[in-house]
């Protein structure tokens, strides 16, 4: 025993002492995918969430109008996160309710409640590039991340509003996603995201989001308060405030299904 | 009826709490329809063109326990100028909610949706429905129950006690989109000596396994549909409903795979003047982001079959639909939906198109159309074939 341990930690020694080298080896692919490992890995363990999303949609002519949302989220370990989203405004569509079960590879399974029918429908997950709420951000943009959604390429390091960042190009690997590729900058302390910019199916500059007023909640999980969306070939916004966050209140599998749907509210 | 619903009333707004923590919340909408019918009536008392109907329909929403205790209550009135049986009132919902650990009760008085398919809800069958507010069928009476529904691994079970009958409402002597006779629901009658207290029971399993959304039930009770009888009373003709016992088993099912949306609906009715089975099923495949747009456009096919054939009291027996739902997914939520029925039976047609968008945050605006084709006397739909009508509909928010 002792002495499979004591080769162990000189595999383990070898390993870390040759580890420089291996990293001059590293392809700008590879390390790409492990900067995306390690910022899953940073963010892992949050448990469940819920919180207030309001978002603020402008049109070219500065008009505004109002989404008022409340989520609940769950961890799902292996897996992508379940949600149950409950709309307050617009009026007209109060006390509709969202419930997905996201995957990490394959479709994600999702159901809408529409009040005024008592209706719970499944609905098609195919529909991700489409625009959430007639918003500027699409569904994909609003779903958890998870690392097999992507292939990576690491292109530089570059000051940024976090210190200094990875700057990371993202392919997304389903053939339904809006994009040809998203460049991310990820700060190379706490791997938070302070900007994307997304590339549309002809790999034009589509849209640009940035991220603002992050928070540090349980000492480990940072959220923004503010994400700002802004669609460069329709000259729209929207921005995207986070409020009353709060973590491990207890939510378990069973708040997330159907009878938790159609009580949302 | 009336007094049992106010005792029920009654008892779940003793249950509120007097001091704990309680959340209370108003909201709901008033809505304002003008109807068009672009032909003359062809029956007596229906000689109008124009209808220009109200409606308003607040909800009140208590929370306390912590989340675990909830009420609804929406009462709901429509006052119409030219049909004085349009006019009326119902409460929709007076529902108190209790949950648990993987169960909850709903006592009161709710509506409850069963069913997948678009143009046809054939095993959706626990509320009334409420023919006199619009003619699409989808707007329901309140239902009273206790509804016991238990969330388990292999799905979640409803078990429900239905005590006491909502008569269906029909179109009154100066209401259009009726036949040739009203009905008079004043003389209904039943096959059950317990009339419309006679209690109803029903279960039903749900569940999802992978793309397989699907469900099964019983029904024993009343059976919302009504025969109607031609009687003579008073010395005039008129129909009136006859309500007989049921036991229906029904199945639905979607599969959502990719873009396509597979759906059946299946029931078997059994009472004492009939035993049969019907059918509807379908699909509807969406092309999303059309034209490099942000907008959808849904294609529907769907066919609706009674084993009782034309001798069915239903209208669809034999029919096919075509629909197409376009939504442009922009700020105003605006979407058009547009359908075909086709009945193989007696070559007739209907036309409905809907629009709607939203305008400003508490505004919407609606515009339906119903039009119909029908030239056998023996068809359902020969009743309504002169009420085509466009339908515009305003809608404020609160």
């Amino acid at each position: 025993m002792t002495l499979l341990n004591k080769s162990l930690k000189s595999i383990l020694i070898a390993g870390l002492v040759a580890s420089p080298i291996i990293a001059a080896a590293e392809t700008a692919e590879e390390k790409g995918m492990r900067i995306a490992v390690e910022a899953k890995a940073s963010d892992k363990g949050w448990q469940d969430m819920q919180a207030n999303m309001n978002m603020i949609l402008r049109n070219k002519l500065g008009q505004e109008s109002i989404r008022e949302i409340r989520m609940k989220s769950l961890e799902v370990e292996g897996d992508g996160d379940k949600s149950l989203s409950v709309f307050d405004k617009p009026r007209d569509v109060k006390g509709t309710a969202f419930l997905s079960f996201s995957h990490a590879i394959g479709a994600d399974d999702q159901w809408l409640y529409l009040p005024k029918l008592k209706r719970v429908k499944r609905i098609a997950s195919r529909n991700k590039s489409g625009p959430f709420m007639g918003s500027e951000f699409s569904y994909e943009d609003l779903s958890s991340f998870e690392v097999e959604k992507y292939t990576y390429k690491f292109i530089k390091d570059e000051a940024c509003e976090g210190g200094t960042c990875y700057v990371v190009e993202q392919y997304p690997v389903d053939k339904n996603s809006g994009y040809t590729r998203r460049v991310v900058w990820l700060d190379q302390e706490e791997y938070r995201p302070w900007k994307i910019d997304f590339y549309d199916r002809k790999d034009s500059p589509l849209k640009t989001l940035t991220y603002h007023d992050y928070q540090e909640y349980k000492a480990k999980h940072w959220r923004p308060d503010l994400m700002k969306m802004i669609n460069h070939q329709s000259g729209k916004s929207t921005d995207l405030t986070y409020g009353s966050y709060t973590f491990q209140t207890g939510l378990s599998d069973s708040d997330f299904n159907k009878n938790t749907l159609k009580r949302a509210r | 009826m009336g007094i049992s619903k106010l005792l029920l009333a009654a008892g779940l707004i003793s249950a509120l709490p007097v001091h704990a923590e309680t959340f209370y919340e108003m909201s709901g909408k008033v809505t304002a329809d003008l109807r068009y019918f672009t032909q003359e009536a062809q029956f007596q008392n229906q000689n109008y063109d124009t209808n220009l109907s109200f409606t308003v329909e607040p909800e009140f929403y208590w929370e306390w326990n912590d989340g675990i205790d909830n009420l609804t209550f929406t009462p709901f009135i429509r006052v119409d100028e030219n049909d004085s049986r349009r006019t009326h009132a119902d409460i929709r919902e007076l529902n108190w909610i209790h949950i648990g650990d993987n169960w909850e009760l709903r006592t009161g008085i709710q509506k409850v949706f069963w069913g997948v398919t678009e143009f046809q809800h054939l095993v959706d069958v626990i509320n009334q429905t409420d023919a006199v507010d619009d003619f699409d069928g989808e707007d329901k009476l309140g239902q009273q129950m206790i509804n016991l529904s238990l969330v388990r691994d292999w799905g979640i079970i409803d078990l429900y006690v239905l005590p006491g009958f909502r008569e269906r409402t029909f179109v009154g002597e100066n209401g259009r989109l009726r036949g040739g006779l009203a009905v008079n629901d004043d003389h209904a009658t039943y096959e059950s000596s317990a009339g419309e207290n006679h209690i109803d029971t029903a279960i039903r399993w749900s569940h999802t396994l992978g793309d397989f959304d699907l469900g099964a039930y019983w029904f024993h009770g009343t059976n919302r549909d009504p025969n109607l009888q031609v009687k003579n009373i008073n010395g005039t003709t008129v129909l009136t409903p006859h309500y007989e016992q049921m036991d229906q088993i029904g199945f639905d099912l979607q599969a959502t795979i990719d873009s396509w949306l597979w759906k059946i609906e299946s029931i078997h009715r059994d009472t004492t003047s009939d035993s049969y089975w019907a059918l509807q099923g379908g699909f509807e495949y969406t092309l999303y982001g059309i034209q490099e747009s942000a907008a959808d456009l849904g294609v529907l096919i769907e066919y609706g079959w009674d084993e009782r054939g034309t001798d069915a009291d239903a209208a669809i027996q034999n029919d096919l639909f075509f629909g197409a739902r376009l939504a442009l997914n922009d700020a105003e939520s605006t979407e058009l939906l547009a359908g075909i029925s086709h009945d193989l039976d007696y070559d007739s047609q209907s036309l409905i198109f809907e629009a709607s968008r939203r305008v400003g945050d508490d505004w919407t605006l609606n515009l339906d159309g119903r039009f119909f084709s029908s030239d056998d006397p023996l068809d359902l739909s020969y009743n309504i074939k002169q009420d085509d009508h466009l339908q515009f509909t305003v809608e404020r928010y609160f």
